[in-house]
This record gives C-alpha cells, structure tokens and sequence, in this order.
C-alpha cells in the first residue's frame, strides 16, 4: 500500500516536472520566439493591419465597421449613413458581460438555423431595407437582385468585406448622396474589388473601410 | 468562374498539398518514433523529468505515464484559470469561475477545446499562452504516443515492451509539432493575422470615436489550434475572426495544417509494420470518407435549402465572404472529421442536412481522418471489426498485420467502440429529459434538440466545435460535458493500450492463401462499409429527431 502510493507520488512528480519543462517550451519560448520573428519582419501585420487616413487610425483592414448615423433619441439601434457603403449586418456582434471594466467587441455568429423564425425575419427586413435605401430615382433596386452577403450576418460579425455584387449595387445611393458622377463611383468599387486569391482561393471581395476612405478623399477633391 | 468550380478547384488544389507532404511527414515521422538517438535538448528534458528514455514500457505503466501526466495538467490548468485574477498578464481579467474553470482544463487536455467561455473578453496572455496553448502541444502529442503504441503493438512479436511514454511525448512535441508550429505561425503573421502581446488598447474608427481591442499571440496559437486538431481559439469568433484566420489563402492553409499529420499518420503506420500498402489501404479509407462527405457539404450549402437561406438567396448566415461558401464548406467537413472543432464559419446556421453532416462526422468516431493521432488508433480499431466482420463470413479465426483478433482482442475493439455512443446518448437523453438544461437551447423544435444532441457529440468525440447557440456556460453543461470529454478521452485510450499490449505478447502467423489481404482495395471498401453501418445503426434515431427532421421539413 504504502509502496504503491510512493510509486503513485514518484509518477504524478515525474508528471508535474514534464508538464513544466515543456510550458517553458511551448508556452513561454515558442510564443515569445514567434513574436520577435513576426515584430521583426511583420511589424503593421502583427499588431493589426492598422489604416491611418488623415494621418489619423481609423480601423483596421482586416475588420468590419459599421457605418452609422449618431443614435436619435429613443433609437436603440442607429440608422445606417447612407453617404458611405454600408457592410454586411452583425446581428451575432455581442458585448462582454465579465470584466465589463472593459467595452469589448465580442465576436460571433448568429447561430440562428435556416429555419428560424427569427432568422427569416432578420433577412426579410435585411432585404426590403436594402430596397428601400438603395433605390434612388431612375434606379431602382429588386428584391431578387439583392446579393445573399448584403442580408445574412457574418460569422465574426466583423466582416470586412462585401461582395462586388452588394458593392455596385450600393453605387447609385452613394453617387446621390455624395453628389459625385456615377461612373467615378463606379470606378471607385472596380479599383478596389479583389479578386479571388490565385484565381480560385476565395470569394472575390470589396473591404469596406478602403473603399470608404477613397469615397472620402475623391468626395473631398470635389 | 463561378463559385462552385472554384470550391472544387480549392478542393483539389488541398489534395495535391496533402499529397506532396505524405511520403516526407510521414517518413519523418515514423522515424522520429522509432530513432535509436536523443537530441541534446531532449537529454536535458529527460533529466528534468528524472525518466530513463530507453526504458521500455508495458502497456499499464505507459498508460499509467499518459494518466499522470495528463491529471497534472488538468490541476495546472484549472489553477491557473482559479488564480488569474491575481497573476501578471492578466489583462486585468479576473478568475474563472470553478465550473468553467474544471470545464475549460478538462477540454484543452483532452485535445477537446470545447469553449463555455468568450475568448477575447475571459482569457488572459498568461493563461492563454502558458496554460491553453501548451495543452494544445501535448494533448497533440498523446494522441499520436498512443496511436504509434498501438502500431507497435502490430510490428512487435512477444513481448511487453511498447515504447517509453515521456520519450514519445518529448519527441511528439519537439520534433514533429513545433517546428511545423513555428514555421506555419509565421506564414499565418505573414498573411495579417496578430502577434503581439499588447494590452486593451483603443482603436480609432471611421466614423469617430474608437473601439476596446485584444492584442494577443494569436498566430502562434492559431497554428498549433489547427496541427494539433485542437479548435480553441482566442476570440469567440474562431477562425472565422479576421485576426485568426485573415485571407482566403490562410483560410486554406489552416484545413491543411488540420489533415496534413492525421492523413500522413497512415504512412507512419505502413513504414512501421513494415508494408506501406497497408498505410495506404487506410489512407484510402480516410480518404474516402473525407471527399465524399466534403462533396455532400458542398452540393447542400450551395443548393442552400431551408426558408430563412431560400429567402435570403444563398448560405452565407454565419459565414464571411473571403471565404465564400466552397472554403467555408471545406473547412466544416475537415474540423468535424477531425478532432479539431475550430470554425471558419457556424454550423448551426447551415442547411439542415449541413449541419447533420458536421454531427455525422463526429459520430463516425472523427477517424477520416481524425485527430493527431486519435484518428489513426480509431481507424485501426474499426480495421479490427472489419475483419472481425470479414472472418465470420467466411468463418475463419480473424487476423490483421499477422495477428490474430481473438476473443480479448474482440472484447476490447467493441468496447472502444461503444464508449462513445454510450456518452453521447445517455447524455444527450438525460438533458433533455431534466426539466432545466433544455433552457440552454437557443433555437426550439428539432433544431434545439440538435444543439444538445451536438454538444455532447462534440465533447464525448473531443471535437470542441458547437452549435454555438447553447448556453453551455451552466453549472449542468459545465460538469456534463467536462465528464464527457473525460470519459470519451481516456476510457478509449486504455482499450487502445491493453489491444496493443494483445497484439504485442503475439507471436506473428505466416500469411496463406486464406489470409484476406488488408493492403487491397476490397478490404478499404469493407472498412467503408463496416464504419457507414456501425455509426448509422448507433445514431440513426437521434440523427432522424434532430438535422434529419429540420432537413426534410
């Protein structure tokens, strides 16, 4: 009895010496060695991808923002700018409820199934909103024509980008609203609609905020 | 191009990188299991641990090494989580709570990463990188030290000895997971995805004002997360978070760090008994399953069935556009067939028949290819029944690699292969028969019955992946799902260890003309076959009750 328990002991030490070998390892050397490599060589990329505009941060490029109006009084949620491309909705954004010392952005999917009522209702007001601030006059925007991205949440909820469909769809709005020629607008979304990676990794794709920042420097040389 | 061929064409373009990294990984990795020589590190290590590498073990003292150092873990990483309130790199967070704490160890050490926890707004730098990512290391580096005994247990002949527990692990670690690790790290920083270990910081926005954001060590993380089949990520978002997993190309390249070591695993096996054939015969198994399911993932998530897709004119609820519906499609077959639970998109927002491929894939036991390690050791137990199934047709005494699968050998392949249905099930029915934990589903009707039925899943096949609209953060999931991952890790485990201490005390028989031939095609399709009939006999009726009845609707 007493043996096997000095056995049980001597196993459970031998355990506990390799477990804190190998978090030296893992878990302190390796983190670190890769931080110094990706700091070294990848300096912008490894903390964020910041853009500046103005000589200011205004995001990242790598992640989704909403483009809205300040909340009205009684609004909990604020209407869209329409002056600006709107990116996809983010009905699964959260935010945190532990260490709320903190304003985080919690990030996440709807979770809703193809079946839910909810869901379905999400995506039916998703669509007749995209109609209604989309159409402007001599221009008008059909349900059918309105891309799957431009009603349906991402799985982040900070997606970056929109589809090119969602983008030109949103030119003649933008155009109106910005007072600018439509082909120059046009031309905007064209300059910055991304292909897929290699010809075939991916969706092609606009990211959003890059597209805004040029809409504010060609509106500001108007 | 349309979408679809471009989902096909990133479908074969993965193939062809699978491909070429099968003969040298798998190579490497026979040899590292089976090299007379220590490294001077690994010197140092054992002498740390205070173990004799070259002491052989028998199959209870290697499994007596494995539930160690793996009870260890678990105390180390529920206090670590207990205490983070108090410890440097904090980020100012404050402890986990005890259940989520028991929940969280429990999940990352057995390879699970299961997450009753938000990511960005729970876990500090401290324990993310010296508590979680270590676990998703060695919990890798386990599975494979258990699947490498079990092939032992075939290439040896009488004797006891199958290998030196601390010495697999090292070596699993060192050798194998850390460099492809650190290289991939880099490439995924190379690409956009963070790596810094920065505080909360403020972000300035478009619009004015700014944002509360993470730093974190993200790439580094992200890479073992996916090598190791382990799915715990920093943000709540996974792989689908822009920081995790920023491109189209890296979306790519994680699915092929989640297969690249589970499908070479079987050229490790064929080099180690010594017929690459047979590696091959397994190989072709996983590989069938794989596509098959990845083309059916495909062909239900583009035809986007079920009111609110039909509506919105396509499946994109849940997934992102650099993406696109081929890759996200991709990358929910592989996490699901695999061990590894991370997402790129959320599987609850699928078609119905989508989201039951993901479950269904995680029923088969994850072994197409399975985890690091888990899926090879579940593979060959599938190959013991099958030519169970094979030698009662023809009614000869069963053999595999020149073993022969007796009455213990029998006993204990079908014990592995009840543990986890048993979990799943009795599970699943005690929390929906309890009058509270159906309170957790998000979603009502079939649909909610399939969160339950996905969770336990999930954590008994230590997958980690969710439907992610269960509140799993309760004392009742917390404690449930923690003893599923538990049991479905481990019980498995000694049945693999005390088969292979089996089929290692054997002495070989010579193959005759009455020998069915393991390395042919015909034994791939039966293996096929015996996997399809087992899961869909086991799961049939609570499939029908959950995605089977959205999916028809």
């Amino acid at each position: 009895m007493n043996n096997s328990f000095m056995n049980t002991a001597r196993l459970l030490g031998a355990g506990l010496r390799a477990l804190l070998v190998l978090t030296v390892l893992t878990g302190v050397i390796y983190p670190l060695a890769v931080t110094g490599v990706a700091q070294a060589l990848f300096h912008d990329k490894a903390n964020g991808s910041e853009i500046k505009a103005g000589g200011k941060v205004v995001g990242s490029s790598l992640i989704g923002q909403s483009y809205n109006l300040p909340l009205k009084k009684g609004q909990e949620t604020p209407d869209p700018d329409l002056k600006w491309f709107q990116g996809r909705p983010a009905n699964g954004l959260g935010a945190n409820s532990v260490n709320t010392q903190y304003k985080l952005i919690l990030s996440g999917a709807t979770n809703l199934s193809a079946d839910s009522k909810v869901l379905i209702k999400q995506v039916e007001d998703a669509k007749a909103a995209v109609v209604k601030d989309n159409s402007v006059p001599g221009y008008t925007v059909k349900p059918t024509g309105v891309p799957a991205d431009a009603v349906t949440s991402s799985g982040s909820g900070l997606d970056p980008a929109i589809s090119p469909e969602y983008a030109e769809l949103q030119v003649h709005r933008v155009a109106v609203k910005n007072n600018l020629p439509l082909a120059q607008v046009e031309k905007l979304v064209k300059d910055h609609t991304e292909g897929r990676t290699l010809g075939f990794i991916g969706d092609p794709r606009v990211n959003v905020l890059e597209l805004n920042i040029a809409l504010r420097d060609l509106a500001a040389q108007q | 191009m349309g979408p679809e061929l471009a989902g096909v064409l990133q479908l074969l373009a993965l193939i062809g990188a699978l491909a070429l990294a099968y003969v040298p990984l798998g190579n490497y990795m026979a040899g590292v299991y089976s090299s007379k020589k220590h490294l001077r590190v690994e010197k140092w290590i054992y002498k740390a641990i205070g173990a004799n590498p070259d002491a052989e073990m028998t199959w209870p003292a290697y499994l007596r090494g494995i539930l160690a150092f793996s009870a260890v873990s678990v105390l180390f990483l529920y206090l670590l989580q207990r205490l983070q309130g108090i410890l440097p790199g904090s980020l100012g967070f404050s402890s986990v709570n005890p259940a989520q704490s028991f929940n969280t160890a429990v999940s990352f050490v057995t390879n699970t990463n299961w997450q009753s926890y938000y990511g960005e707004q729970t876990m500090g730098h401290v324990v993310q990188t010296a508590g979680l990512a270590v676990q998703n290391f060695v919990s890798a580096a386990v599975g494979m030290a258990v699947a490498v005994v079990l092939v032992r247990g075939f290439a040896r002949s009488r004797t006891g000895e199958l290998g030196n527990f601390w010495a697999d692990l090292v070596r699993g670690t060192l050798r194998i997971l850390v460099p492809v690790a650190a290289v991939a790290a880099v490439i995924l920083v190379a690409c956009g995805a963070i790596q810094n270990f920065s505080g909360i910081h403020e972000v300035g926005q478009f619009m004015g004002g700014s944002q509360q954001w993470n730093g974190g060590a993200v790439a580094s993380t992200e890479a073992i997360k996916e090598l190791g089949t382990n799915g715990g990520g920093i943000f709540n978002a996974n792989s689908a978070h822009p920081f995790e997993n920023p491109t189209p190309f890296t979306n790519l390249f994680e699915i092929f760090l989640i297969l690249v070591i589970p499908f070479s695993l079987t050229r490790t096996f064929g080099v180690l008994v010594g017929s690459v054939k047979q590696g091959y015969a397994i190989l072709a198994t996983m590989f069938t399953i794989w596509l098959g399911f990845t083309v059916l993932m495909m062909w239900t998530e583009f035809a986007h069935h079920g009111p609110a897709l039909q509506a919105a004119g396509g499946a994109m609820e849940g997934k992102e556009v650099r993406f696109g519906i081929g890759g996200s499609s991709i990358f929910a077959v592989s996490t699901t067939l695999t061990s590894t639970g991370a997402v790129d998109s959320f599987h609850s927002s699928f078609t119905g028949l989508g989201g039951g491929i993901t479950m269904l894939g995680m029923m088969l036991g994850e072994i197409a290819p399975g985890g690091t390690g888990s899926g090879l050791y579940g593979m060959l137990i599938m190959a013991v029944i099958a030519v169970f199934i094979a030698g009662l047709m023809v009614g000869r005494t069963p053999e595999y690699l020149g073993k022969k699968i007796g009455a213990r050998e029998m006993k204990l392949a079908a014990c592995y292969i009840l543990v986890t249905p048993a979990l799943v099930l009795v599970f699943t029915a005690a929390s929906m028969a309890l009058p509270t934990p159906p309170h957790s589903m998000l979603n009502s009707g079939a649909h909610g019955f399939s969160e339950v039925l996905y969770a336990f899943t999930s954590a008994s096949n230590n997958n980690g992946s969710a439907f992610a609209g269960l509140n799993a953060n309760t004392d009742w999931f917390n404690t449930m799902t923690g003893l599923a991952m538990l049991l479905g890790r481990f019980l498995p485990m000694v049945f693999v260890l005390a088969l292979a201490g089996s089929l290692a005390g054997q002495q070989p028989i010579p193959v005759t003309a009455g020998t069915l031939r393991t390395e042919k095609p015909l034994f791939t399709g039966l293996l096929v076959g015996a996997i399809l009939i087992i899961t869909g006999l086991t799961y049939f009726p609570a499939l029908a009750l959950g995605p089977l009845a959205e999916g028809l609707a």
